[in-house]
């Protein structure tokens, strides 16, 4: 069994701001940590391994510091962190970024032996756009199983898996070939907790940092380059200011009241006013 | 296999990072265990610390730690129901020699971690210790809270802390009592840019610490309320003995509310955007609530040796300087190989000649002194800023009246005789 994961490290959102002049990120102080659903997907991968053997590569694209998250993956479980840093990936949006993953897949393919499964988070908490999943699904040409929520069965060497998909108001159950990418949600299980000799010795690995040119990418399809997403304009929502009518009474009354309010003013079709009791 | 270092320090806060910083650069394979994400991430403080005490701990700190504003103004309040008697001490000498800085220590010690880190020492995060190794007397080393998760060292610094369970474990000291703590609460509130500096009277840069006494900051129990300027934001809160509030029934973010309010303090966070809010234990019965220092194997540094100056509001760089004076003794006794006592001891013989000992010493009665006077934080707070009104009012009736009118403020509240007395009682307190 070989499982890439792909992660993102992220600004812990919950302590980021946004500055209301410039619509941007206000990253200072804030510290940066694994996309949780990311470590959701790690740890399905960690699983099949303790299960069937084999190897966990996880992946990601971003600054040197990036290597930070890998280590905290490599803590985990993970035998290897794979980092894409080069200038020339900088500033990709997801389709940029899903190509840049692709090449460094097939880089792995060739040099780590064949991929049964990628998996990844449902979407990262800052561009929450839920793109590489998919995108990479497409150019891997594989079935994509999104927001998984459960792994019912497994077999890699029959090349089958079925998962469970939480969609809106129903639970799906899919039986899918493998090699495939699964892109998962927090549902799914519960995230280890590194042993303290495995996170020492993350600290001190090394994680495989790979280039543009390593992975045998073409710079026109990196990065801003190979970008053709614009951000054209981004703001703060204006805080609106509403009246807000508050139905008083008992109960039952002030349902009554609210019922007939709703029909009045928003002409719901079929409905007539109930008409409230007298008081 | 077991994991070994020659040192191990328990918390990644100012105490411990000291120390492990003195072994780090002396080579020593030391590990820092925190509990939180990063060091500093469980830290609330929002204060000051001081320039000389810091630089003697880091030498240059001001050139490259996250500091919020140089301290240019002290001052104390006394706060009356809408008045506010006020004495400010400012230094020009302190903007070529600093003297303090406020700082917020969620940043500060994020940053002395990554020097300490830099300087050979592994900091372990998200780690809890949650029990000590033992053999017999001693201590060798600690059990985390993650699997497989005992580390063996010969030297284990306890700088956990005020909740130092750590301290009861290796059979040092026990749990605070109620009236060895200070409970803080703390708002950061974001101003407006140029805010501070035009409502403080502040240069770019400079900033202003106040501390304020009085009922009206404490409800008259023992403690006080503070206000700090950082960078773009005020840090305001209160801070008041634990079994005051438990005996008043008081709650302190109510008194924290009051102070806000009040009409000295208003209009300085008008318009202001609350960031944080925080609560937090501070251990204020200084010397006699102390835990042994040190044991086998084993040394007490910082909060968890209630290692805080109540009377001058120091925390911080008592931290700090004991945690380096620690490092220095594991140092020594890494060199002899001897991690008993014998050695050890010299960890406080290094304490009682530094002015840690002596403030703490010289304070040691402050704290149950004025716990049990609290008309020291209600009535003569409020008395001086009586004679204050009496002084600076001008109306129609002539001065005699103005002073006749305080002493019958005075008069069936406290004798002259007993404030004579707590005039000197108080004195004697605190000198």
């Amino acid at each position: 069994m070989h499982a890439v994961v792909c992660i993102k490290q992220v600004p812990d959102t919950t302590e980021v701001r946004i500055d209301p002049k410039t619509g941007t990120l206000d990253r200072r102080g804030v510290p940066n940590i694994v996309n949780p659903e990311d470590l959701h997907a790690l740890e399905a991968a960690l699983e099949f391994r303790d299960r069937f053997g084999g190897r966990v590569t996880v992946l990601t694209m971003g600054p040197n510091f990036a290597a930070s998250a890998l280590r905290e993956c490599l803590a985990l479980g993970a035998d290897e962190g794979v980092l894409l840093t080069d200038r020339r990936f900088a500033a990709a949006d997801t389709f940029a970024t899903t190509y840049a993953l692709w090449s460094a897949i097939q880089k792995i393919e060739k040099e780590r032996g064949p991929v049964d499964v990628v998996l990844t988070g449902r979407y990262a908490l800052d561009g929450d756009t839920g793109q590489v999943g998919p995108g990479l699904a497409r150019r891997l040409r594989v079935p994509l199983l999104s927001y998984v929520t459960a792994i019912e069965e497994v077999d890699f060497e029959a090349k089958r898996i079925v998962v469970q998909r939480h969609i809106e108001g129903a639970v799906v159950t899919l039986e899918s070939r493998l090699p495939a990418v699964l892109t998962c949600s927090a549902d799914l299980n519960q995230v280890r907790y590194a042993s303290l000799p495995a996170l020492l010795a993350a600290q001190q690995a090394q994680v495989t940092a790979w280039s543009v040119d390593d992975v045998g990418a073409d710079p026109e399809q990196c990065g801003l380059k190979g970008s053709p997403t614009i951000v054209s304009k981004s703001f703060v929502p204006e805080p609106r200011t509403d009246t807000c009518r508050l139905f008083e009474g008992e109960p039952a009354e002030a349902a009554a009241s609210l019922v007939d309010f709703l029909i009045a003013e928003h002409r719901i079709p079929g409905f007539e006013p109930v008409g409230a009791k007298e008081a | 296999m077991a994991i070994r270092f020659d040192a191990v320090i328990v918390g990644g806060g100012p105490a411990g990072l000291s120390a492990a910083l003195v072994l780090a650069q002396a080579g020593v394979k030391v590990a820092v265990i925190e509990r939180g994400d990063y060091a500093g991430a469980k830290n609330m403080f929002g204060g000051v610390i001081y320039h000389e005490p810091t630089d003697w701990v880091v030498p240059g700190f001001a050139s490259e730690a996250p500091l919020e504003r140089r301290i240019g103004h002290h001052e104390y309040w006394f706060l009356d129901e809408r008045s506010a008697l006020k004495i400010a001490y400012e230094d020009a000498a302190w903007r070529e020699k600093p003297n303090a800085w406020s700082v917020m220590r969620a940043k500060f010690d994020a940053w002395f971690a990554g020097k300490v880190e830099k300087a050979g020492a592994q900091v372990i995060t998200q780690t809890t210790v949650v029990d000590l190794l033992r053999d017999g007397r001693t201590i060798r080393g600690v059990v985390t809270s993650r699997p497989e998760g005992e580390v063996e060292a010969p030297l284990v610094l306890i700088a956990q802390g005020v909740n130092a369970l750590l301290v009861e474990k290796a059979g040092l000291g026990r749990d605070w009592r109620a009236d060895e703590v200070v409970l803080g609460v703390k708002e950061v509130i974001q101003l407006p840019k140029g805010a501070i500096e035009e409502r403080f009277g502040l240069t770019e840069g400079e900033g202003t610490a106040v501390e304020m006494l009085g009922g009206e900051a404490t409800a008259g129990l023992m403690g006080s309320a503070f206000l700090y300027t950082n960078s773009d934001t005020v840090s305001i809160g209160t801070a008041v003995l634990l079994s005051h509030l438990r005996e008043q029934g008081e709650n302190p973010n109510r008194l924290l509310e009051r102070i806000k309010a009040h009409p000295s303090v208003a209009p300085l966070l008008k318009g202001g955007e609350m960031r944080e809010y925080s609560a937090h234990l501070i251990p204020e019965g200084g010397y006699r609530a102390m835990p042994r220092l040190y044991g086998n194997g084993v040394l007490v540094a910082g909060d968890s040796a209630a290692m805080v100056n109540a009377v001058t509001m120091e925390g911080t760089d008592l931290a700090m300087v004991s945690g380096k004076l620690a490092g220095e003794t594991m140092l020594e006794a890494l060199e002899k190989g001897d991690f008993t006592e014998r050695t050890l001891s010299r960890y406080r013989d290094r304490l009682e000649d530094s002015f840690v000992f002596r403030d703490l010493k010289q304070f040691s009665r402050v704290g149950t002194f004025f716990a049990d006077n609290r008309q020291y934080f209600d009535f003569y707070p409020r008395l001086a800023n009586g004679v204050a009104r009496q002084l600076f009012t001008v109306d129609l009736r002539p001065k005699a009246e103005h002073v006749r009118g305080l002493l019958d403020q005075i008069r069936g509240r406290r004798s002259l005789w007993r404030i004579g007395m707590d005039l000197v009682r108080g004195w004697r307190a605190l000198a």
